[in-house]
């Protein structure tokens, strides 16, 4: 009857396969920009590749334990020149202060744009403002800041010359400015991460009789935390790498020279060096002393920036077991990392 | 040249899919639809979960709705409506999409000022006091409210009720996860109401977005209790959950009704057969009729009430 009418003669299932391109069959002009597409890939595998390579070649060989531990020294022989600790501890203490003022100053203007945000002309003037200052050259914000801080109203935050001259260049005026250079990318970060947070989530506190104020600080902010890490993790990175601002406002020490007697204050007010400065100052194109030591120390410099680079992917995509895993970012074409 | 054929025919987008019969082994089983009995509903609402009304006495008024006109901008949603809320009983508000069920709703808590260009008029009172005279916080401590969406906050069971029960000054104590035994029992006495306890009971650390999405919606459910509301407005709490949560959370409904009163929006007429004591139906922005659940679904006085329920139109 009806069920026989229904009986199973069930055609095999044929999936229809979509036309496989061919790209011998494009014009001619396709083809060449498809062609130098391909190339420009590769060619930036490659010169990414070269970079590690190169580093870790040049870095490795001339690394040694005992150039963590000792102070540069100023020598024509590079035997004599010492090892990098003061750069490392200098790297340290500007990333320091300039991630301690980025990273509150971010959050609360990120909180403040995505969450109040009135009036709409302030908002629009503080956007501006952000972007404008994401694009400055960082050289341009140091000389800016030397500008500033070089007059003796801001004396007690570097040091004075015998005729009352202010310096302007200290580690305090170095992670100052720094500061800027990481603000506009703690702001973003948090931004997109509020804005990331369902309206219903913010609705929810609300209704449950709970002020704009406490939503933010009890719901929104700890849902941004994993958006908001990563703009900061990302801000030190550009901290450790920039070299203007430290050549400028760090005053180009091979040592960091405290001032006065007091320990901590001393230092943060003296001149001092980083390892971008260092590798600048050794390198054939400073005073070229050290190029052996420039190598390491760049080595060192790529290699702390690679690593907060797969912080920056491991705190931010959240979602899998898998994707949260550890990922080097310039070595993840290699097959064993996929 | 058939497979050809094969490939254009699955690309064209106005080809209907083929036709798949599904092979039966016995004759369907098909329920032939029941004649309503006359004077019934019009169409089979099933079973009430009422139980014994409670008594007039229980029955007192909390909240009055008088002749509220609301607004976005320039668009009236909600036009001259006037309705009781009473603690004891499941009043719904029923009506098509559009009908501002859900803005008059959200008024009752003053969510709508959240929406920008939102306009009200006429009063709305939580024991004889104007609710725009109360402080908003307040206010919605007093008449809480869980949404259509279950959401919870992405922190532990715990700490999403206890975060409902934190007065402001004593949030800090919270965040510090100072659980003090009163704190505890608290949110545990909010869980059990929200008939959530046996299921997670053991560990409230979990995190809550692990839970089921009809377990988030008791979560929530148990959040807006924690801070012993006296008005619980839900606005379609089940439309998200599958059919067994949504008949858990309708006994839970009907169940708090007697401590707390009870607004719910459904577009769902049965749920609101089974679980509202008052029925009020609105459309395009005026209340249409208002009156018991018997009375709305078997005797509908208006005949756009009757077109709704008997399905002609929303």
């Amino acid at each position: 009857m009806a069920t026989s009418a229904l009986s199973p003669r069930q055609p095999s299932p044929t999936v229809a396969q979509p036309p496989r391109e061919r790209i011998s069959s494009w014009p001619l002009a396709d083809r060449v920009c498809y062609w130098l597409c391909w190339a420009t890939g590769v060619a930036l595998c490659l010169i990414a590749l070269a970079i590690v390579l190169f580093m870790l070649v040049k870095g490795i060989s001339y690394l040694r334990p005992s150039l963590f531990f000792e102070s540069p020294a100023p020598s024509l022989h590079q035997s004599e020149a010492g090892g990098f600790l003061d750069p490392i501890v200098g790297t340290l203490i500007v990333t320091a202060i300039g991630t301690a003022i980025a990273a509150p100053a971010g959050v609360a203007i990120a909180t403040w744009m995505s969450e109040y945000g009135r009036p709409s002309w302030l908002a629009r003037a503080v956007e501006s403002a952000i972007e404008m200052i994401a694009g400055t050259p960082s050289v341009v914000l140091a000389i800016f800041g030397l500008l500033v801080f070089a007059r003796s109203f801001f004396g007690f935050l570097s040091q004075s010359a015998s005729d009352g001259q202010v310096t302007g260049q200290s580690f305090f005026i170095a992670g100052i400015v720094m500061a800027l250079l990481a603000l506009p990318l703690v702001v973003a970060a948090t931004r997109e991460a509020l804005v990331q947070i369902p309206a219903r989530m913010r609705e929810a506190s609300y209704a449950l009789g709970k002020t704009r104020a406490t939503t933010i600080w009890r719901v929104l902010l700890p849902s941004a935390r994993p958006g908001i890490t990563g703009g900061i993790v990302l801000g030190m990175g550009r901290i450790i790498g920039d070299t203007a601002i430290i050549t400028i406002l760090l005053g180009s020490a091979l040592r960091n020279q405290g001032v006065g007697s007091v320990p901590v204050l001393g230092t943060l007010r003296g001149f001092g060096s980083t390892l971008t400065s260092y590798v600048y100052n050794d390198s054939p194109a400073g005073e070229g002393n050290a190029p052996q030591k420039a190598y390491a120390a760049a080595f060192v410099l790529l290699m702390i920036v690679l690593v907060l680079n797969a912080l920056v992917t491991r705190l931010t995509s959240g979602g899998t077991e898998r994707s949260r895993a550890w990922s080097w970012p310039a070595l993840s074409w290699m097959p064993w990392t996929r | 040249m058939e497979l050809a054929g094969t490939v254009v025919d699955a690309m064209d987008p106005l080809m209907p899919p083929p036709v798949r019969r599904i092979a039966l082994d016995r004759e369907p089983n098909v329920a032939p639809p029941r004649s309503a009995p006359n004077g019934g509903p019009a169409i089979a609402m099933g079973t009430r979960l009422r139980g014994p009304g409670p008594t007039s006495a229980e029955v007192r008024e909390r909240m009055s709705i008088e002749s509220v006109w609301l607004a976005y901008g320039e668009n009236w949603v909600v036009r001259d409506v006037s309705l009781p809320v009473r603690q004891g009983e499941v009043l719904a508000l029923i009506g098509a999409s559009g009908s501002g069920k859900t803005t008059l709703l959200r008024s009752l808590n003053r969510l709508t000022e959240i929406t920008a260009g939102a306009a009200r008029s006429g009063r709305i009172a939580l024991d004889g006091i104007d609710i725009h005279e109360l402080e908003v916080n307040d206010l919605r401590r007093r008449v809480s409210m869980v949404f259509q969406q279950p959401n919870p906050f992405p922190m532990s069971i715990f700490d999403n009720v206890a975060y409902a029960l934190a007065e402001q000054r004593a949030v800090r104590a919270v965040r510090r996860r100072r659980r003090t035994p009163e704190l505890e029992h608290a949110v545990e006495d909010a869980l059990r109401r929200a008939g959530l306890h046996d299921e997670v009971g053991g560990d409230l650390g979990r995190p809550a977005l692990k839970l089921s999405g009809g377990q988030q919606q008791r979560l929530c459910i148990a959040r807006a209790l924690a801070a012993q509301p006296e008005v619980l407005l839900l606005d379609e709490p089940c439309s998200a959950l599958d059919p067994i949560s949504t008949a858990t959370i309708e006994e839970l409904i009907v169940g708090l009704r007697e401590s707390v009163a009870i607004v719910i929006v459904t577009h769902n007429l049965q749920q609101a057969f089974r679980v509202a004591d008052h029925v009020a139906f609105m459309h395009l922005g005026e209340l249409v009729e208002y009156g018991s659940s018997d009375q709305v679904f078997d005797r509908p006085s208006q005949q756009r009430t009757r077109d709704y329920i008997s399905g002609a139109f929303g």
